[in-house]
């Protein structure tokens, strides 16, 4: 029976791992190797890293770094931030990228999808979408949230499977940052046949738990904080959730 | 040395780095020379077995490797590498693969309940159904990574590791020096990285 993942997400900005971190033992907690190796250790399913460099500079200290992290970590590794044309694609993924998030990108230019899926396969593109309510309706906000674009977010996301996305990471807005667990109601709203990552709410390990027995259709759960602040340990979680009759990995 | 076959197929990087990481010499190469020489070939791939397969043979590398297979040298297919040393594949009409393995490549949609999500993709625990070399670092129920939308058929005396998804999904095969993985071991953690060494220790 295929697991469920767990995953963390990392910030890069320049190159280093912004938001601080409690790990035991580690002295550089910007590092993205010595965190990635970390997090494998404990036995993290993948992760994600997300640049937030803006400058042409920042770009390439990305790729180095994610280049170091792939040299030594040999789990999925999966790249989002700044992903507007295939060139992005290309720069990631010769870097040791696996998969390739997409987001506002995608919301610009639809077709990057397919031409993207057509060229490197559908399981290396992942269609992110954050999403927001709006008087009772989930709309898709760009830009890291701060743009509500008006598109229907079940519209849009079959819309991104049809074209080509082999992955969809849904990230609630709404929940996103508090704290109160998954947004179990929004995830229940999208029925694909491609793997499902929740993102958003998560605040303790229970939250993983009620996400995974709650909405079947969920393959993964993705945090950022919990786990950089040490909040949760990755191995505890998985311990938890095996003993709660949820298949997971186990290192 | 190990020679990784380069024939324009899929991402390399992470298959290069887990050798490298286990300190063992590989190179890229589409030379029928370094292959020759090699001790052992890894075929990788990703993507359509009717584009690759076609790639193979319009470079003549199809012959160079079933050459060093009949010869005994120990060779180990990844994920679409693997299924190319099937028969054949249904995958967008019939295709000849490599034919080192008995057997045949099928797919997913309509052979598995509905339901599951296609392409398999994550983690799946590794159920050994015979002791091989290959294994010989792994334990029964070891987790290792998936994606792929096809799966070998037919092909029970190859079979070394099902994994269970709808049915009982071929993960690791071998014939006598000829291995494949349906799973990505560059990119299943440590477990995939014992299933590297196991194969650069092969001797037939």
């Amino acid at each position: 029976m295929l697991t469920k993942r767990i995953i963390p997400c990392l910030d890069v900005r320049n190159g280093r791992v912004v938001k601080g971190t409690n790990f035991e033992g580690l002295q550089d907690v910007s590092d993205p190797v010595a965190l990635a190796s970390c997090y494998s250790e404990e036995g993290a399913d993948e992760l994600v890293f997300y640049d937030i460099t803006a400058s042409a500079e920042g770009r390439r200290l990305f790729t180095d770094c994610l280049r170091a992290v792939a040299e030594q970590i040999f789990i999925p590794l999966t790249v989002g931030g700044g992903i507007n044309s295939l060139e992005d694609f290309d720069r990631v993924l010769k870097c040791g990228a696996d998969k390739v998030s997409v987001n506002s990108g995608a919301i610009r230019t639809p077709a990057l999808i397919e031409e993207a899926a057509k060229k490197y396969g559908s399981q290396c593109v992942v269609l992110s979408v954050d999403v927001k309510r709006v008087d009772g309706e989930f709309r898709v906000f760009s830009h890291g949230g701060r743009i509500n674009t008006g598109m229907d977010a079940v519209r849009w996301i079959q819309e991104g499977v049809e074209r080509g996305a082999g992955e969809i990471v849904l990230n609630s807005i709404d929940t996103d940052g508090v704290k109160q667990g998954f947004d179990l109601e929004m995830l229940r709203a999208f029925d694909l046949n491609v793997p499902i990552v929740a993102s958003g709410g998560a605040g303790c390990m229970e939250d993983f738990l009620t996400l995974f027995r709650e909405v079947p259709g969920a393959d993964a759960g993705l945090a950022a904080s919990i786990f950089h602040f040490g909040e949760v340990k990755i191995r505890d979680l998985k311990e938890m959730l095996a003993e709660n009759g949820i298949p997971v990995r186990r290192v | 040395m190990t020679a990784i076959v380069d024939y324009g197929v899929g991402n390399l990087f992470s298959l290069i780095s887990s050798l490298r990481y286990l300190k063992q010499d590989a190179v890229l190469t589409s030379e029928e020379e370094v292959i020759n020489a090699a001790d052992r070939v890894i075929l990788p791939g990703v993507g359509a077995f009717g584009d690759a397969a076609e790639k193979l043979r319009e470079s003549g590398l199809d012959a160079v490797i079933r050459k060093q297979a009949f010869a005994g040298k120990p060779l180990l297919g990844i994920c679409l590498g693997m299924q190319l040393l099937f028969e054949k594949s249904c995958e967008f009409g019939e295709h000849q693969g490599l034919g080192l393995l008995k057997g045949s490549i099928i797919p997913m949609q309509g052979t598995i309940p509905k339901g599951l999500k296609i392409p398999q993709m994550g983690w799946n625990a590794l159920q050994i159904r015979r002791p091989h070399p290959l294994l010989q670092h792994i334990r029964e129920g070891d987790c290792v990574y998936f994606v792929h939308s096809f799966y070998a058929s037919d092909c029970e005396e190859s079979i070394l590791a099902v994994c269970e998804y709808g049915t009982a999904v071929p993960a690791a095969v071998a014939g006598e020096n000829v291995m494949g993985c349906q799973f990505h071991p560059e990119k299943s953690g440590k477990v995939g990285l014992s299933i590297l060494k196991a194969f650069c220790e092969v001797t037939i």
